[in-house]
């Protein structure tokens, strides 16, 4: 009988057992599914047979891929990358599970396992076919990649002609060629403005780059140099790694590389299964938390009409701990996606998490799938978090995760606090920004693009027992850095004139949250510059925990045709340090008057010219606090005031501290006038407060009249929009009549994607990897 | 494993830890009877005759109470607010920080939050005045019942104490 070859059936044999990749990994998730076990390991054979030898793998592995990602990263000449550390390496298994990952934005563990099962499930070995040696790119951010700038190099792992996993590396890129420069734009709307967008291309064979796609990539954005060094950083790590696993495999044998490769993953979900129940509280859990989207304001200049408007992201979060240790997460409820750049991809989301986790939850080095496999996840389709729609932009999604996150850490942080793990308690995290983002021609005459990361390094959230960190981390890297004043000069033309703890910034209580920090930068030796602003203005996206204040919100402050250069070259002052009360406008008493300043709550802007000598506040967020301000030491008072951490207004206002100065400017606080102060304080509070259940009948009637801002209208009827749930759940709690709604179509705003949407999964010839509940 | 006494544990509560042991209760893995030892050391400061159930927050806790054995939620000055499967806060005071005037008590200019689109809402012990939570919501947005602990799970199964009775 004549039977098709192989070759001519498309059958690549890559696994040597007779199946797809797809069956085998199908194979997978149905024992899983069975189990409840990942791969059906109920028991885990090598780690009970050879616990010391597993170990050793699991050192062996590890620490190749922390040093590969240490080594790797001295290529880069990006400060995003070299400074700040802005990459990661993963090894997966050959479905594309993470068995281990380096240190960095461990995001990846499953944004390149997303890229890599879309491979598999869309028949990659028959067409452009896995061969060893090959290299294949991707940034596609609707198929799991947060935003387009993180661009990921994949190369597969083969032993004996045998496919037996794959290594991942990933580097934040300055510039992806999106509509407007910078890494994490705001120009465009949608995915078409995004950028480069590489979707899982083969991009290398015989561990050469190809050349059509080093031609075409480099001059597909701004900023060539970088991303070629980029690359260079990602296909050594993870060639590198590659040889890593090939030594460990001829040290340890196939057998056992390939159990462990399993086994690890398994040990995950158990190993967060174990904590959850070692640090938690069974039980419901709700926060929510909010992002404004302020898009009709004129300074946001986008090209698309139907872009213009205000709104509201919205993301509750109902997170139950049940009895076995195994948790879910739901955020039914949530908002639509919009058309601006902070829409968010499931895998985004679930793959996100983890980077969060890992400082607080699970912070160890077994950071793998295996968490994945012990959360249930329910994110809406056609939510800000789980797009329905293949046209939504991504590049800037940490602008919802990281606010949607908070929600999280509260309610960790309540059942620490409940369990007297007071030590591990964080009230949230900052909103990570401003982003000082731009380009056109900079100090050495070349096309150039920047993104500050000085957003590393915000305020973080209180603890129980003691103050947040001043200008220390940002919940997407754990290992946040500002960086080097001298460094960003060299990469950018902005002189700096100051940088200084931002005053107020950390949200007050009896433990503070982290003051963030606050740049003054001249631009300086540039061409046609164009910069803009984007951070959170007119809302909070983190809450205080147990009777503390939210961090405070951002501002933006620009001014141009400053006279700078006239007063430098005369000796006349010019403004330096801090904008210590933004009340006060210190920095125009030292620019000109005919200055054209912009001192405003409008947080979000798109690109603007910028002339040389003109001046932009890079404003970093503080994060928020814990406890009542009532409650705070004196001496914390005093301390913060003295190192003008605290405007002397507020520790009266907030704090009800008595405050003196002395001829020095050395404040005072005295203990005994404090506690009599704070006794009226509380007097006062009582006086100007009502019963909760007297305000709730105010209210009540402005939700009848529909009195509110078009944006929280907003906000609300696309949440009602997807979910009749959420509706009815609202409806029930303000007692509101059966036909009262709102819908957007009454709002007066434009309305596009309210009703006609298509997915990715529609286009033809596509299998969408599905890892939510939606 | 580390382990830590009760006067350890006692000065954790009270934010008077020593740095050393307090890194040490962040990167060692927990230790079981830190809740016992906590409870314990909440109960000697509370002055009244109600067992701790369960810290709810620094001046709130779900207690049983002395004279009934049902289960409350309470305030440590000894105001009640409502049984511990409700919402506490629908049985508080409220203050609503819903102006520009509002918000400029608590934030330098520029610094707070736009009313129109977020309100602060402070939620008061009606007797003491204690501020127990702030919630940062849009308006229209319904009080959070932020949680619902199973408590008898967490005594019996998880840490292996007897569950305190309960009164229906």
């Amino acid at each position: 009988m004549n039977m098709l070859s192989n070759t001519e059936t498309g059958f690549a044999d890559l696994l040597k057992n007779g199946q797809t990749l797809s069956q085998f990994r199908a194979g997978i998730m149905e024992r899983t599914a069975a189990t409840g076990c990942y791969n059906g390991l109920e028991t885990l054979e090598l780690r009970e047979r050879d616990p010391i030898g597993y170990e050793k793998l699991f050192s062996k592995l590890r620490g190749g891929l922390v040093h590969a990602r240490e080594t790797a990263k001295k290529i880069a000449a990006s400060p995003i990358v070299e400074q700040e550390g802005e990459l990661c390496f993963t090894l997966y298994n050959a479905v594309g599970d993470c068995v281990l990952t380096s240190t960095g934005i461990i995001i990846h563990v499953g944004t390149m396992g997303a890229a890599i099962k879309y491979m598999i499930e869309n028949n990659w070995e028959a067409n452009p076919g896995i061969a060893p040696g090959d290299m294949f790119t991707n940034n596609d951010c609707a198929i799991g990649n947060v935003h387009p700038c993180d661009i990921a190099t994949i190369v597969p792992i083969f032993h004996d002609g045998r496919l037996i996993g794959w290594v991942g590396g990933v580097t934040h890129v300055i510039d992806t060629g999106a509509v407007t420069p910078g890494s994490m734009s705001t120009g465009q709307t949608s995915r078409f403005g995004d950028g480069y967008m590489i979707t899982c291309r083969k991009t290398g064979v015989n561990d050469t780059p190809l050349r059509d796609w080093l031609h075409e990539s480099q001059r597909s954005v701004r900023t060539p140099k970088y991303w070629i060094l980029d690359e260079k950083t990602r296909i050594a790590g993870c060639h590198m790694i590659r040889e890593l696993v090939e030594e460990v495999i001829a040290a340890d044998g196939i057998e056992a590389y390939e159990k462990f490769a399993y086994e690890v993953i398994e040990e995950g979900r158990r190993g967060l299964m174990m904590r959850i129940k070692d640090m938690t509280i069974p039980g419901v859990y709700r926060k929510v938390a909010f992002v404004d989207v302020p898009y009709a304001h004129e300074d946001i200049g986008v090209s698309s009409k139907f872009a213009k408007l205000d709104s509201i992201m919205h993301s509750p979060c109902k997170m139950t701990i049940k009895e076995n240790g195994k948790w879910r997460l739901d955020f039914e409820g949530a908002s639509r996606w919009g058309w601006h750049t902070f829409n968010a991809h499931q895998v985004a989301f679930t793959s996100g998490i983890w980077v969060m986790m890992c400082q607080t939850l699970v912070p160890t080095q077994r950071i793998n799938d295996g968490a994945y496999y012990a959360t249930e996840f329910h994110l809406p389709k056609g939510a800000w978090c789980n797009p329905d729609d293949r046209r939504t932009g991504h590049a800037y999604a940490w602008h919802f995760l990281v606010s949607g996150w908070s929600a999280l850490w509260r309610g960790l942080s309540q059942a620490y606090f409940s369990r007297g793990y007071l030590e591990e308690v964080n009230a949230g995290n900052a909103n990570t920004s401003n982003w000082l983002q731009g380009g056109g021609i900079n100090q050495d005459g070349e096309i150039h693009a920047v993104n500050s990361f000085e957003a590393s390094s915000c305020g973080t959230g209180a603890c129980a027992v003691k103050d947040g960190l001043n200008h220390a981390a940002a919940i997407w890297n754990p290992e946040g850095d500002m960086g080097d004043i001298e460094i960003w000069e060299m990469a950018e033309p902005l002189l700096y004139l100051g940088r200084n703890v931002k005053a107020n910034s950390g949200g007050y209580g009896k433990y503070r949250g982290g003051c963030g920090f606050e740049t003054l930068r001249m631009v300086w030796n540039s061409q046609d510059w164009s910069m803009f602003f984007m951070g959170n203005g007119y809302m909070n996206s983190d809450w205080g925990l147990m009777g503390g204040y939210p961090s405070a919100t951002g501002y933006r402050f620009e001014a141009h045709n400053t006279g700078l250069e006239r007063r430098i070259a005369n000796g006349e002052a010019i403004p330096l340090g801090a904008d210590l009360d933004p009340g006060l406008n210190i920095y125009e008493q030292s620019i000109d008057a005919t200055s054209l300043v912009k001192r405003d709550k409008q947080c979000m802007t798109t690109e603007d010219c910028y002339a040389n000598h003109d001046l932009y506040l890079n404003y970093l967020r503080g994060g928020p606090g814990f406890g009542d301000p009532l409650d705070r030491d004196v001496k914390s008072i005093e301390k913060d005031l003295n190192e003008l951490f605290l405007l002397p207004e507020f520790a009266a206002k907030v704090y009800a501290a008595v405050v003196t100065q002395n001829a020095k400017g050395v404040y005072t606080v005295d203990a005994a006038k404090t506690a009599a102060r704070r006794a009226e304080f509380r007097k006062e509070r009582i006086a100007r407060s009502v019963p909760t259940r007297e305000w709730m009948k105010e209210e009540r009637a402005r939700i009848i009249n529909k009195h509110a801002s078009t944006p929280v209208q907003h906000m609300f009827a696309t949440s009602f929009a997807l979910s009749e749930k959420f509706k009815n759940e609202f409806k029930t709690f303000w007692s509101l009549p059966a036909d009262w709604d709102v819908l957007e179509t009454e709002l007066g705003v434009p309305s596009y994607g309210s009703k006609f949407r298509m997915d990715l999964s529609l286009m033809p010839d596509v299998r969408t990897i599905v890892q939510v509940e939606e | 494993m580390s382990t830590y006494n009760k006067e350890q544990v006692a000065h954790l509560a009270a934010g008077t830890l020593d740095w050393d042991t307090t890194f040490r209760m962040l990167s060692m893995p927990k230790d079981k009877a830190r809740f016992g030892m906590y409870v314990e050391a909440l109960q000697a400061k509370v002055t009244f005759p109600d067992r701790i159930v369960l810290p709810l927050g620094p001046h709130l806790y779900i207690v049983q109470s002395a004279k009934n054995k049902q289960w409350i939620v309470k305030c440590d000055c000894g105001h009640e607010f409502c049984g511990y499967k409700e919402n506490w806060k629908l049985f508080a005071n409220i203050y609503v920080r819903d102006t520009p005037e509002a918000m400029a008590d608590v934030y330098p200019a520029l610094m707070a939050p736009d009313t129109k689109w977020q309100v602060y809402r402070e939620y008061y012990c009606p007797s003491c005045g204690t501020m127990h939570d702030v919630e940062a919501p849009t308006p229209w947005y319904p009080v959070i019942h932020d949680f619902e602990p199973d408590i008898e799970t967490f005594y019996k199964e998880w840490v292996g104490l007897p569950v305190p009775e309960r009164a229906a």
